[in-house]
């Protein structure tokens, strides 16, 4: 069933869609492109006009389209392990060059189609048509897709065209390469990272600048004993922001602009702001949308904060949603009847699996940790540093706890769903204790699922489905008993 | 006229249904040692049955739970999960239960019960260790019988660690002590010591408070609820019917609705 979808949501398409675009462009015209790391200053990229795009989103997008596990294999088999993050994998091997592919017969030229593939047919009333011959229902030719395979774009160019049949298979191999919106990021010509994500990070972009022989921009955010984040701390990003500057100066040959860099800060902040309106509004009951929505959003906060036309967008969608809670409309395709937090990442190539219990059971998502972990509004420099301190998982428990449970206060959630991410173990590996003073603080119920990001060997559906009915069960009867007490 | 319930408990390695009578009265059980997606559920069913020389028309309400609960489309009224089915069981057995540990074929879970009614709960990651698995793999390689091991490990005289809880490598640590000539009774108390760790580190997240009570086929296992009281300090409850406890508790669940649904 195909959404209406808003004109803020459409905006806020866009916006992700022209930084991937704008960045093709650029590397067409001979400029420098770069990749980097979702909690990098983007207002310092902004200040030089530097075309950046962000592995992490990419990853997200590739693990969604399920490419995710041929992408992690081929990091696999150049050797890194496979307790690394999803992410990280899909990124390296994208670096060095390996594509998800689409099969086809080199003679021909024709795409091998998957029989595998494709949606059930339908007829005019909508019901799905019997194959006499083999009693299964017939597949929509209109939906198979080829077999995927895995190829190098390295490999390619490197091919001969001196006559015509192989210029043609060289075109068509190229063409092959699926033509997702992410896939289509151009190589690097230097990478920004900033590890206040995670650990991971630091390797991986060392990887890839080592790979590329490129260079690397490291801004080093250790992780966080307090929740204040202290003078000395400031002083140490502040150092290395003065030392990036200087880096990038080299790279692109221009000056620091402070006026460009006033206004990226001015756009980030504005971008937070609208962001956490926009969050906020999950607070109403029933919600105007979906908290999934919000990891969709979220690739507008990570590659375009520091743009004027996130800002926009944002505040457009805040219009749509205040008018939708006029009227109680909601894009929530369920009537509500629980509501939950989300926490961590979703299992991406597992997105229908995920929602499936959760819709069948009327469990909203109205609380995720992105909202305050990504809506960081500052003053002044000093400031900026303090907000690039806290991430998601450099912050201490005391500060995670508090976010956490300071949204789903707001945000009346009913319980907890954890999902104990293989991928990204900063992530996971508070959780358990988390979960505990959820509990107690929260009186809600939680439960725990184990799954990943990325890779989806390792998430198992009839687990995770039993998980979500227990907690219901126990929504249900935490309700019954508050009920019960009130009368 | 009396209400008659049936619960089916399809676990992964066994099937098991209880018949109530009006909510309270055990009629007849059954248990089929194959589970999800064997002919195990159809013979546990036909056997109940048959046991009280009733019919599936007879029963007023059918509820499933277990693993394969959603394979019994058109026998069972309803589905629901083996957690809140578990809860309901020991509450009924064990009034005062307040914990819930249940040890399955392949998983573990941990229940916080209050009045009656499943709270909160956690279950072990995709790992088999601490399952009732992990005691068939290691039964296998001492050559004993799953049975036996709670007798034989209370004739243990010395201590013997089993230190990994990874079950492969748990196997192979089993076998250097068995080439080394360890007492087989000092390595299968070994053995009921690791399990009860692991699922002890399961039960300190939920919390644990009197009255603590044992399910699942690992609770006849008298060495495992022997090492495991020493590792929670606490004294654990279990009753002959613990494999039974899941389908007790959908049978109960099947009464409760029965009853809302014709009151209604
Ligand atoms: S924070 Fe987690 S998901 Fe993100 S890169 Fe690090 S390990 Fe991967």
């Amino acid at each position: 069933m195909a959404k209406a979808v808003s004109p803020g949501v459409q905006a806020l398409r866009k916006v992700v869609d022209d930084v991937y675009a704008d960045a093709r462009k650029a590397k067409a015209e001979g400029k420098l492109v770069g990749w980097s790391s979702s909690k990098f200053p983007c207002e310092l990229a902004e200040a030089f006009d530097l075309n950046v795009m962000y592995p992490e989103n990419q990853a997200a997008g590739i693990a969604a389209n399920r490419d995710g596990e041929i992408m992690c294999q081929a990091a696999e088999d150049l050797g890194y392990d496979n307790d690394i993050c999803g992410y990280a994998r899909i990124s390296l091997a994208y670096a060095a060059g390996k594509r998800a592919s689409r099969k086809f017969d080199p003679e021909t030229l024709e795409y091998i189609i998957d029989p595998k593939s494709g949606k059930p047919l339908k007829d005019a009333d909508g019901k799905v048509v019997i194959d006499p011959e083999t009693g299964k229902p017939k597949k929509d030719p209109k939906t198979m897709q080829p077999y995927t395979v895995l190829d190098d774009i390295y490999e390619i160019e490197a091919l001969p065209e001196t006559t015509e049949k192989e210029r043609a298979y060289k075109n068509f191999r190229r063409e092959a390469i699926k033509p997702y919106r992410q896939m289509r990021m151009p190589q690097p010509d230097f990478v920004l990272c900033c590890n206040n994500i995670c650990n991971c990070m630091t390797k991986w972009y060392e990887n890839i600048a080592r790979m590329r022989n490129i260079p690397l921009i490291m801004i080093d955010i250790p992780y966080n004993n307090t929740v204040e984040v202290h003078d000395t701390n400031v002083a140490y990003v502040r150092a290395q922001f003065d030392a990036a500057i200087k880096q990038l100066e080299e790279i692109t040959g221009k000056k620091f602009d402070e006026k460009k860099f006033e206004q990226a800060c001015a756009n980030a902040n504005r971008t937070a702001q609208a962001w956490l309106r926009v969050c906020d509004y999950l607070q109403y009951k029933p919600a105007p949308y979906s908290g999934f929505d919000l990891f969709n959003h979220m690739a507008d906060v990570v590659t375009a904060r520091g743009k004027v036309a996130a800002a926009e967008a944002f505040e457009l969608l805040e219009k749509d949603l205040a008018e939708q809670v006029k009227t109680g409309a909601t894009t929530t395709p369920f009537p509500e009847q629980y509501r939950v937090m989300f926490e961590g990442i979703p299992c991406w190539p597992k997105l229908p699996n995920l929602f499936k219990p959760l819709k069948a059971n009327g469990v909203n998502v109205t609380a995720v940790v992105y909202a305050p972990a990504f809506g960081f509004v500052y003053d002044d420099l000093d400031g900026m540093c303090r907000a690039y301190y806290k991430a998601p998982n450099s912050v201490c428990i005391e500060q995670g706890v508090d976010w956490r449970e300071g949204i789903c206060r707001a945000n009346k959630v009913d319980g907890v769903l954890v999902h104990y991410n293989r991928s990204c173990k900063p992530w996971s590996g508070y959780m358990a204790e988390m979960q505990r003073r959820f509990t107690a603080d929260l009186g809600v119920p939680c439960a725990g699922f184990d799954g990943d990001q990325a890779d989806p060997r390792n998430f198992n559906e009839a687990q995770y489905e039993t998980r979500v009915q227990g907690l219901v069960e126990a929504m249900e009867a935490n309700k019954a008993a508050k009920e019960a007490a009130a009368k | 006229m009396s209400i008659y319930t049936l619960g089916i408990d399809i676990g992964s390695t066994a099937s098991k249904c209880v018949m109530l009578k009006d909510g309270r009265d055990i009629v007849s059980k059954s248990l089929i040692a194959v589970g999800a997606g064997t002919s195990g559920p159809q013979r546990a069913i036909a056997q109940v049955l048959e046991s009280a020389g009733m019919k599936r028309e007879d029963m007023d309400y059918v509820l499933a739970t277990g693993y394969g609960r959603n394979s019994l489309e058109g026998v069972a009224d309803h589905q629901m999960s083996e957690l809140s089915c578990h809860g309901k069981g020991a509450a009924f057995l064990f009034p005062e239960v307040h914990t819930v540990i249940d040890i399955g074929g392949q998983d573990v879970k941990v229940l916080q019960v209050e009045n009656g009614v499943m709270t909160n709960f956690v279950m072990n990651d995709k790992c088999a260790a601490g399952t009732g698995r992990f005691l068939d793999v290691m039964a296998r390689v001492l050559e004993v019988k799953v049975e036996d091991l709670g007798t034989l490990g209370a004739q243990s005289t010395k201590y013997v660690g089993i230190s990994s809880t990874c079950t492969v490598f748990a196997e192979s640590e089993v076998i250097s002590q068995l080439a080394m000539d360890t007492d087989k009774r000092d390595i299968i108390n070994g053995i009921h010591k690791s399990v009860a760790s692991r699922v002890a580190g399961l039960a300190h997240r939920v919390g644990i408070r009197d009255q603590v009570v044992m399910t699942g086929g690992v609770a006849q296992n008298t060495g495992v609820v022997k090492a495991l009281e020493e590792a929670l300090g606490h004294t654990i409850h279990t009753s002959p019917l613990t494999q039974y406890n899941g389908a007790l508790g959908a049978a109960l669940f099947g009464y409760q609705r029965y009853l809302k649904e014709h009151q209604a």
